[in-house]
């Protein structure tokens, strides 16, 4: 795929590793959004590590608590200022490894059999090719599914972001019958999660602990992309498959750290979204399986339903 | 005084029975029960008390206990429910349309009507906190909800049309009340109280009966849209979605359609068992259900329109989501129990029904009892397979996921709704005159 010259120091200040003393704090970051917005008279300064090894001095007030602290719901709800999210899956190079997959369970401590990115064995039509299909969530512009809730406890945020608070949830599934792309699932009995996973703060933004009798789905991982990393999926794909970012930005990037324009990898690759006709307006769109770096999967009639002929 | 109280197809002499006796017969139910009719309560009561601990059950360990999962997502508790909704309509159907109608055959029915739609529409709103997973956060409904939801739309119809179906029960029951509470003796003190105080002071002077003339007019004529609305807001709460099989323009009338037909059943079955139970014989007579046969007839006829226009239109068009749900139907996994279902409630008993010997009593109560059934099994269909067939393939899923067949819970718990609404029908049977007194009375002084 040609890449775009898009300048890396544009996404500098989301990818901000922290640098503090000497010391990495992994797992720490801010964005943008939280520089704005902190006040920083009497913290002083700290000097943070952006990916590309520049030293930037922040305020420190910016960075302590926000980083170590769940979103509140009503922050949960509003969501991150400024930004909206927006996904691209380039299908000529998934190669249906899993590995989105695993990454996104190992996150949100969720069994094996729930996929919120599901890696699907795709065949149109018995001319064409098969292909390799990951499904997270779409986050829907139009969702189906905070239409139809009854408590408000599934919403759409200003950053694009479609969550479930599942301490709102009654658990009608209501969403779940609402939305075509089988993106939802319904904690049927007590959830398997360790209990230190239980025993933490929740918030709509990390989609953990989970509770019985509630649905859950894929989040776009807000409370790690507010500390300035990547959702599970992306990180964890091997073959660069995956992209996240802003679209008022217009940037996105993938697992290695390659940021391109959203507008013009779209338009290049004549990208699309899933079942347009439906009017969901997804906020994940695809590129076509041309040109593959991989090898096709073989796909079986068992596979599913719609997929030969 | 004299009435002739047997109506017939006019051909024979009417019958005349003076009006002690027909008070006699209406309240004989109400002053003893039969040992049948206690094993009969104490059955239903069982059945309630096994879904009762299903339930305990399931709230202790969550909707697992189901067999519901992540495609099936919604089962028998919400077809159940659709089910009752729809069994529900008939208390408009044939008090108030027939009513304003001026069949004036519907005298004798009306008051098992009503009974049997309060019965039905308070299950419909219990079964759905059944159905819910966190049932300890119903509140969240009131203090949260969203009026652009169609789950609020059916709070809002649902509750509406059960207090105007009660109110409706009520107003006609108050000339009943009246004779209860004054010519019952030997009654528990707490039964004379009750009548008592709902009786309202009735004394059935014409100040009293011009205002209740009046206030049941309103309500007949209220209740109509509510049970329209009651069962096109059902059926919106699937053809909002975007899914194949639901997302149907054709869904609400549809629906009412079915509705009608089936709670038609349900009242023919208890004209049966009342007429039988209850001697009731001189009042629930061959003309009575020569009359709801046609009915049957004319409604099975309207759901088979909608049927036709439901099923055979897309499958013409065959759009491919479409048409892999309707090939499924047809001639796939779910096409034995569509078939049967399609023939039993609606294509046999329209067919069967032209004939003059099967709208006698006993033929015509077997024919609805299939219909019934049938309509249970068809709200099975129309919510089950199409969340089934998704639009993407199902791939890799345990393989609970990719069927459903509802576990003994969720059966138990279905079987002590439709006891609890049996039981319902019966203990009102059993306190209140299940024939409307004064509707006979007047119906026979319109006719002198």
């Amino acid at each position: 795929m040609k890449k775009t010259g898009f300048s890396k120091n544009r996404r500098n200040i989301l990818k901000l590793g922290l640098f503090t003393g000497g010391a990495a704090l992994v797992g720490a970051g801010i964005s943008t959004a939280f520089v704005k917005g902190a006040s920083g008279n009497n913290g002083g300064k700290v000097k943070v590590l952006t990916m590309d090894g520049k030293l930037v001095e922040v305020d420190k007030e910016s960075i302590g608590p926000n980083s170590l602290q769940v979103a509140t719901n009503a922050e949960a709800r509003k969501g991150i200022e400024g930004k909206r999210f927006v996904m691209v899956i380039d299908l000529s190079r998934c190669d249906g490894c899993g590995k989105c997959t695993e990454a996104c369970q190992k996150m949100h401590f969720i069994p094996p059999e729930r996929e919120w990115i599901k890696v699907f064995k795709m065949k149109d039509n018995e001319a064409t090719a098969p292909y390799w299909f990951p499904k997270p969530c779409f986050h829907c512009d139009n969702p189906p599914c905070t239409k139809v809730c009854p408590v408000d406890a599934t919403f759409k945020r200003d950053d694009g972001i479609v969550l479930i608070d599942n301490e709102r949830c009654i658990g009608c599934r209501f969403c779940m019958a609402a939305c075509p792309y089988s993106a939802r699932f319904f904690n049927w009995g007590k959830p398997q999660q360790p209990a230190e996973v239980e025993a933490m703060p929740y918030s709509p933004e990390q989609s953990y602990p989970a509770k019985i009798g509630t649905v859950e789905k894929c989040d776009f991982c807000p409370h790690v992309v507010r500390k300035g990393e990547l959702p599970a999926c992306v990180s964890g794909c091997p073959m660069d498959a995956i992209y996240y970012g802003d679209e008022y930005e217009d940037a996105i990037t993938n697992h290695s750290g390659v940021t391109v324009s959203f507008r013009k990898l779209v338009d290049d690759n004549a990208g699309y979204v899933y079942l347009e006709d439906l009017g969901t307006k997804p906020r994940v769109f695809y590129l076509p399986p041309k040109n593959r770096i991989y090898p096709k999967p073989k796909v079986k009639k068992e596979d599913g339903q719609d997929n030969v002929g | 005084m004299k009435y002739p109280i047997i109506e017939n197809d006019h051909t024979e002499k009417p019958e005349t029975v003076d009006i002690e006796t027909i008070k006699e017969d209406l309240l004989r139910p109400i002053k003893k029960i039969g040992p049948a009719g206690k094993i009969w309560i104490a059955s239903l009561i069982l059945i309630c008390l096994i879904g009762a601990y299903a339930y305990y059950l399931q709230l202790k360990n969550g909707l697992e206990v189901t067999s519901m999962r992540n495609y099936a997502s919604w089962g028998i508790y919400i077809s159940s429910f659709v089910y009752f909704v729809a069994i529900s309509l008939v208390g408009a159907l044939i008090s108030s349309i027939l009513k304003l109608l001026n069949f004036e055959w519907y005298r004798p029915l009306a008051r098992i009507a009503e009974t049997i739609a309060v019965a039905n529409i308070i299950c419909a709103g219990l079964i759905i906190v059944v159905d819910m997973g966190r049932p300890d956060r119903v509140f969240n409904l009131f203090t949260h909800g969203r009026v652009q939801s169609p789950i609020l739309w059916d709070v809002m119809v649902v509750s509406s049309y059960l207090i105007t179906s009660l109110l409706f029960l009520y107003f006609s029951l108050l000339p009943s009340l009246g004779m209860l509470r004054d010519q019952l003796k030997n009654k528990p003190r707490w039964q004379m109280k009750m009548y008592k105080f709902l009786a309202l002071g009735w004394e059935g002077n014409e100040k009293q009966s011009a205002r209740l003339k009046k206030s049941i007019r309103f309500i007949c004529i209220l209740i109509i849209p509510l049970a329209i609305s009651i069962h096109t807001v059902t059926a919106w709460l699937f053809a909002t979605t975007l899914r194949p099989g639901w997302n149907s323009t054709n869904f609400g009338p549809y629906f009412v359609a079915g509705a009608f037909l089936a709670g038609t059943g349900a009242v023919i079955i208890g004209m049966f068992v009342f007429q039988k139970v209850y001697h009731l014989q001189k009042y629930i007579t061959d003309y009575h259900f020569d009359n709801m046969g046609k009915l049957l007839v004319f409604l099975g006829l309207i759901y088979a329109y909608f049927n036709i226009n439901e099923y055979l239109i897309p499958a013409y068009s065959s759009r491919s989501s479409e048409a892999l749900l309707l090939n499924d139907m047809f001639l796939g996994t779910s096409s034995h129990l569509f078939w049967f279902t399609q023939s039993i409630g609606m294509i046999l008993p329209v067919i069967l029904l032209l004939f003059r010997k099967m709208r006698k009593p006993l033929p015509m109560t077997i024919i609805a009892v299939f219909i019934v059934i049938g309509a249970w099994l068809k709200r099975y269909l129309i919510v089950i397979p199409v969340l089934l067939h998704p639009y993407l393939p199902i791939q890799g899923v345990p393989k609970s996921w990719t069927s459903y067949f509802p576990s003994w819970i969720e059966i138990a718990i279905v079987l002590a709704f439709i006891s609890a609404s049996l039981l319902f029908i019966t203990i009102f049977s059993r306190l209140f005159p299940i024939i409307s007194i004064a509707d006979i009375i007047e119906g026979k002084e319109k006719k002198l």
